[in-house]
């Protein structure tokens, strides 16, 4: 019987009710009384010098209060960046300041230049009108390669070169690889692109800064995957408003994908306009804009090379990426291409050598950041490419050739520098293949021939490193924060509990798993446990929502302050029962003293303590309320099989996907109706990055993709109906739920698979195609076939 | 500044609005129904479909000026008289049809026209009529299911129940 109540139960999730109503409450929804509008005005050149700005007629038109430029930000800081890298040599990487607004040279295009606040959204938008700007323009900075060359011209003019960092990984190791491939039995060498993304959750970013003189209180609401860490960068790194003066809300988030992640100019600036005008300032985002000025992601230009033995063992993998930073460093960038795509080259295979070189390059085009998977999904699609074309070269079949080369033995340790805890890689494969009608494929492959179609088959097995994560380690990798979670669990005299996260839900639904968890530690019903989130003035310090790190360390947090409030429940209710601590169990919201029919009522013992007349105040204090800080030993390290079955229209090159199968070990689970709803939302982001998705900038650094009708987003006629499985359970072994995290699978495992499949179906169309790049689009994959 | 008047799920309302004010601003901005949400600027994600006299219209796509006189319902006028949710809202919840709820409006009000012209719709037909409704959360596998199941057909066959 499925569980209706607690871990393992599909519980519904409670916050549909207002989102399924229209009472959601998202940022743009909150308008305060007498707040004025922001309208940013953003270069339309790639790269250019600013002779001037004269904001003279633009301030006497009607309505508007003030033309904010870059000189009102002197003595403020720049936007920070949380990770510095450590190059091969030991140095560290190239650090450039971003402004909130331009400072003399604009970068790309969407840079802000000057922010014009009006009393209405429209007389701030017709006064920018008015604005003059004076850019002389820069030749751009387009191709990291030639960003690379001497004399090319340079993003940032005080640094020596677009080279922001040149990072080896595991750079002992790098002579070793050059012999084992010198002198392998066969090297498989791909070249390929990571095509650029743009995030796109359909909440578009929003900011409203307000300011209380009355006493010196900033409050920003904003689009935040982690308002603490706002707070925290903003405050103490741009603003200079210390945390206690100020408040970071972000109430319900309308997704976020990672572009929510990063400490954006906006925000700082709205919060900074309040101040300075008295007044609410808010700004929200157009669609366009949303192009131009959140963080895109991957944009890596990738040579891989896979050495192996006679009979497929792989021996050694050699990597050499380029890895666009845009044009300043974002929030996290500089970690994704390393620490977060670097440390999982080896996959889910023995190779004893590994060697990962990264090139991170300036260019004029908007900072790159995380992207659901960040780096992981990077790393598996050029491993998973490889390896199926190695099997192609070697005549091995590609599901046999992984399986030659699965790690079976845990905890592992891989030349990559982490220990993976769990895991049963032939499991997930075997039930891939059976999900997925493998054994079919044949007679449907034959079918699809008749009817003049070429069907392929493609599989990818991934790993990844979630729950991020343990905070000495990152801090040794250049992490400049923790990334530990909090939760206070506060018991309510009549039993009812509202637990207080630092992690984030913007589509997640922790408001329903999180309340499982506890309800199910103490045995009482989902419906008295309340989870609250998303207000740095509420919520402990937290570090956020990314990385699927909430179940995982978010979570575990959640249970460790749980466990503190059961052993103080435990004291009381012996107290009560007049009994020995030792000897009280607690069970579906009673507790009872073993070997007697004595027990007492989860609400009765919640009332002493804050009531308490009857209780032990010479041990313990009133009050049942506790706060824990969980800090991972480890990540967790999710894996799974993907299989995508396409068929290619010969005549056009059109790529129809029929089905996609997922088989994941995601350790135990909690809800799994929520695991699979994560899955198929991750696999559409998958199939979107694979076959439609595509972020172009032309030559001269135009944005050639700015709106939905150039850059495809996957539409529901685009994507099969999924089979989602997570039947495979390897639980993690180092937190406390054995949970590994869900949220970044399916973009991760997806795009390889989708390609395996399409060069599959070519192959065996006749047609020698060994690679083509994302997105493959028709005209990408009919040229491949006829080029 | 032209005065505008219609009928809102039900209730009589009115504003004085620009020329250019959009039937989604007044909405949202001037009878503070912040339901109806807006994903983009060029009248392609759907997360602002609302009824007008019986059909759905991307509301960012119509001035508030032309709606003057109309019956315009949106996501807030579609519960249950009671308050509980309607059929095809409830089967969103009960097939988790939504993940940050921020396209959710747009689809269920889709949804909702989808079925009056098309009662039993097929999973193809119920793709094919989101072409304008778009979601980066869920993957459309459960949206399309909930419609489906909404419309009363058995969905237990379709994968990842
Ligand atoms: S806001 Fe109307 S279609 Fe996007
Ligand atoms: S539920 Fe988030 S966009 Fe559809």
């Amino acid at each position: 019987m499925p569980k209706d109540n607690g871990i393992g139960a599909s519980s519904k999730r409670r916050e549909d009710v207002r989102f399924l109503t229209g009472a959601g409450r998202y940022t743009d929804d909150i308008n305060i009384h007498g707040q004025a509008y922001a309208h940013f005005v953003r270069s339309d050149v790639a790269h250019g010098t600013i002779n001037g700005i004269d904001a003279s007629a633009a301030e006497a038109m009607p309505g508007v209060l003030k033309v904010f430029t870059a000189t009102d930000f002197e003595g403020v800081g720049g936007i920070p960046c949380g990770w510095q890298v450590t190059d091969r040599h030991g140095e560290p990487m190239q650090e450039p300041k971003h402004p909130v607004l331009a400072e003399g040279k604009v970068r790309h295009v969407g840079d802000p230049i000057a922010v014009v606040v009006a009393e209405s959204l429209g007389q701030a938008r017709d006064a920018a009108e008015a604005l003059e700007i004076d850019i002389s323009e820069l030749p751009a900075v387009m191709d990291m390669k030639d960003a690379l060359t001497e004399g090319a011209a340079k993003v940032h003019d005080d640094l020596t070169s677009n080279l922001c960092y040149d990072w080896g990984f595991v750079e002992e190791n790098r002579e070793a690889v050059d012999d084992a491939i010198n002198g392998a039995h066969h090297v498989t060498t791909l070249e390929l692109r990571n095509n650029r993304l743009v995030a796109n959750p359909m909440e578009p970013r929003v900011a409203v800064g307000d300011y209380s003189a009355a006493d010196d209180e900033h409050t920003l609401y904003t689009t935040s995957q982690n308002p603490h860490v706002i707070r925290l960068l903003m405050g103490a790194f741009v603003l200079g408003i210390p945390e206690h003066k100020l408040r970071v809300v972000a109430p319900d988030v309308g997704g976020g994908f990672g572009a929510k992640i990063y400490h954006y100019a906006e925000e700082a600036f709205c919060t900074f306009a309040a101040k300075a005008l008295r007044r609410p300032v808010k700004w929200t985002s157009s669609r366009s804009e949303a192009f131009m000025s959140d963080a895109h992601g991957r944009d890596h230009v990738t040579k891989i090379e896979l050495a192996m033995d006679e009979q497929g063992k792989f021996l050694a993998i050699r990597t050499d990426t380029h890895a666009n930073m845009g044009a300043y460093l974002s929030t996290f960038a500089p970690s994704i291409p390393t620490w977060l795509h670097g440390t999982l080259m080896a996959g889910n295979y023995t190779t004893p050598l590994i060697y990962v070189n990264v090139k991170a390059v300036f260019t004029n085009t908007v900072p790159v950041d995380a992207y659901r998977g960040a780096g992981r999904p990077e790393a598996t699609f050029q491993l998973e490419r490889v390896v199926d074309k190695a099997a192609r070269e070697m005549g091995i079949d590609p599901i046999e050739l992984r399986r030659r080369n699965f790690i079976t033995e845990f905890p592992y340790a891989t030349p990559v520098a982490v220990e993976y805890d769990t895991g049963d890689y032939n499991a997930t494969m075997d039930k891939l293949l059976e999900i997925s009608d493998h054994s079919g494929f044949e007679v449907r492959a034959a079918e699809s021939k008749a009817n003049g179609k070429l069907r392929g088959f493609g599989i990818a097995h991934y790993i990844e490193a979630c729950g991020i994560a343990p905070s000495n380690l990152v801090g040794q990798l250049g992490a400049r924060a923790g990334l530990y979670e909090s939760a206070t669990v506060r018991v309510n005299a009549t039993g009812s509990i509202s637990v207080f996260t630092g992690s984030h839900s913007h589509g997640q639904g922790h408001e329903t798993t999180f309340a499982q968890v506890v309800a199910e530690m103490i045995g009482i019903d989902e419906g008295q446990v309340d989870i609250v989130h998303g207000d740095t003035s509420k919520t402990p310090m937290g570090m956020g929502t990314y990385g699927s790190r909430s179940l995982a360390v978010g979570g575990s947090a959640m249970v460790r302050a749980t466990e503190k409030i059961i052993n103080k429940a435990r004291k009381i209710a012996a107290h009560l029962m007049e009994a020995a601590e030792a000897d009280i169990e607690l069970k579906d919201g009673q507790f009872t003293v073993a070997g007697t029919d004595k027990s007492v009522a989860w609400g009765d013992v919640t009332l002493a303590a804050y009531v308490p007349h009857n209780y032990p105040l010479e041990d313990i204090e009133p009050g049942l309320e506790e706060t824990a800080f969980y800090d991972p030993a480890n990540f967790t390290y999710p894996s799974g099989a993907y299989g995508c079955e396409v068929e290619v229209d010969p005549e056009t090159g059109k790529v129809k996907v029929l089905g996609f199968a997922a088989a994941d070990d995601f350790g135990n689970v909690v809800n799994p109706m929520i695991v699979e709803g994560q899955v198929q939302g991750g696999l559409a982001q998958g199939i979107g990055q694979a076959l439609l998705e595509n972020c172009a900038y032309d030559q001269d650094g135009q944005l050639i993709s700015a709106s939905y009708m150039d850059y495809a987003m996957p539409r529901a006629d685009d994507l099969p109906m999924f089979t989602v499985d997570h039947s495979c359970v390897t639980p993690c072994t180092h937190n406390p739920l054995g949970v590994k995290g869900c949220g970044e699978a399916g973009a991760i495992g997806s795009p390889p698979a989708l390609v395996n499949a399409v060069i599959d179906a070519l192959q065996r169309g006749g047609h020698d195609v060994k690679h083509i790049d994302m997105p493959l689009s028709p005209d990408r994959v009919w040229t491949a076939m006829n080029g | 500044m032209n005065k505008v008047s219609m009928t809102v799920n039900g209730k009589a309302v009115s504003g004085e609005v620009e020329g250019r004010t959009l039937l989604s601003s007044f909405l949202r901005d001037d009878i503070n129904l912040t339901g109806t949400h807006v994903g983009c600027d060029t009248s392609q994600c759907g997360a602002c479909v609302v009824h007008v006299d019986g059909e759905a219209v991307k509301s960012c796509t119509m001035l508030a000026a032309e709606a003057d006189g109309a019956e315009v319902k949106t996501i807030e006028g579609m519960a249950n008289a009671d308050g509980s949710l309607s059929v095809i809202q409830q089967a969103f919840q009960d097939h988790h049809g939504l993940q940050c709820g921020f396209c959710t409006p747009g689809m269920v009000m889709s949804a909702a026209a989808l079925l009056k012209e098309n009662p039993q719709p097929s999973e193809q037909e119920v793709r094919t009529y989101l072409e304008g409704n778009i979601c980066r959360c869920t993957g459309y596998h459960n949206i399309v299911k909930a419609i489906m199941a909404a419309s009363g057909q058995d969905v237990s066959v379709i994968a990842a129940e």
